[in-house]
């Protein structure tokens, strides 16, 4: 039953994602890519871009995308659903322990213990995505083959944006995607 | 009955709006969802919004569906939490649906194929911006602890394939014996 699938897995997702933001992408590959094979990593990193660029939590767009390309619209609320309802039951049981015994200490420490291990998955995640983007079958000047040097500057380039700038991703984005048309008809 | 009505409209509308306006999700949402709710309708008041900000947070899942669920719960019970859950999931489930029906026509043309190759790009750059951010972070603390964690769940993630799961249920339990030895130790001293 796909729907059931679809539901469970999203629900490890939203369930195991703490820390926000990104700490749902390596769950996501996990997931989507490397357990169920739903998505292809081109597709994963689709999705991401596409996130990215779109309103959101990325898990909400992952599951909706993963949905869709699995088993339609049915399958996008079936992955949704599942993405959401941890988030129910723990929002409301933390918001009444917090009320009762007025803190989240050791809620708390649980998240400082964990953020370390959010970045480092962040981190792997994202170097699986840098890969694809440097050497990946996908790149129409690479060919599949050697290193896409327009990728590369591209990256190199909006890294140095975003550390020395502070600007929002999402010109970066926008700013990445046209430099990309123009270099790869350009070169 | 007729306010009620129009609590529960104001909800999820307001929801819906600020869900769709969101970027990049995340943490973005919550100084706009202050503004809305303690500014604007003085639903909430500014030290409860700090409270709900904090449970939203330590909560898994995306903030966004966090924050909301809180915020809907708090406004207007169980009926009020499922009208922004049901809010801030709508606007990414429809464009996302939109753009999911043509990306399957238009992914095999050449521009498209162009425009996804720079955006990979462009979304390796931006996390490794939050690597680099997230990262500092973490050293600058200067506990040991925390920098052996970071190091070797990348090392378990990356090299040894390690289920993240199972990281993040070690990891988790670390931090809690951490945070009690702690607060112990800091008992003792006084």
């Amino acid at each position: 039953m796909i729907y059931l699938k679809l539901f469970w897995s999203f629900f490890q997702i939203g369930l195991f994602s703490i820390g926000g933001g990104y700490a749902a992408m390596p769950l996501i590959e996990h997931q989507v890519v490397e357990l169920h094979s739903w998505l292809t990593m081109t597709q994963f990193a689709d999705i991401m871009a596409i996130a990215e660029m779109t309103p959101g939590p990325i898990a909400i767009n992952s599951a909706t995308f993963t949905g869709i390309q699995v088993a339609g619209l049915v399958g996008a609320l079936a992955a949704t659903a599942g993405c959401v309802l941890p988030s129910c039951v723990i929002v409301m049981t933390l918001a009444w322990v917090y009320y009762r015994f007025r803190g989240l200490t050791i809620v708390q420490g649980i998240l400082a213990g964990l953020r370390p291990a959010v970045v480092a998955m962040i981190a792997s995640a994202g170097l699986s995505l840098m890969k694809l983007s440097f050497f990946g079958p996908q790149s129409p000047s690479g060919g599949g083959s050697g290193v896409d040097y327009v990728a590369v500057a591209i990256f190199a380039a909006g890294l140095l944006v975003l550390r020395k700038w502070k600007v929002s991703p999402i010109y970066v984005m926008g700013g990445a995607g046209l430099t990309g048309v123009l270099l790869y008809i350009l070169l | 009955m007729k306010t009620k009505q129009e609590r529960y409209r104001k909800l999820f509308l307001s929801t819906f709006q600020l869900s769709a306006c969101t970027f990049g999700g995340g943490f973005v949402i919550i100084p706009l969802m202050r503004k809305k709710f303690v500014e604007e309708l003085h639903w909430i008041e500014e030290q409860e919004m700090m409270d709900l900000t904090a449970i939203a947070q330590s909560s898994p899942g995306a903030i966004a569906v966090n924050a909301s669920i809180l915020v809907g719960y708090h406004v207007a019970g169980l009926p009020g939490a499922l009208l922004t859950v049901l809010g801030t999931v709508l606007p990414p489930l429809i464009i996302i649906s939109v753009i999911s029906f043509f990306y399957a026509a238009f992914r095999d043309s050449a521009i498209v194929n162009m425009t996804m190759a720079g955006l990979l790009a462009g979304v390796a750059a931006v996390i490794c911006d939050v690597v680099i951010t997230m990262g500092k972070g973490i050293l600058r603390e200067k506990r040991l602890l925390p920098a052996a964690v970071l190091f070797l769940s990348f090392a378990a993630v990356r090299f040894f394939e390690i289920n993240i799961i199972a990281v993040i249920l070690v990891c988790g339990v670390i931090g809690a014996a951490d945070t009690l030895l702690r607060e112990r130790a800091g008992k003792e001293k006084l």
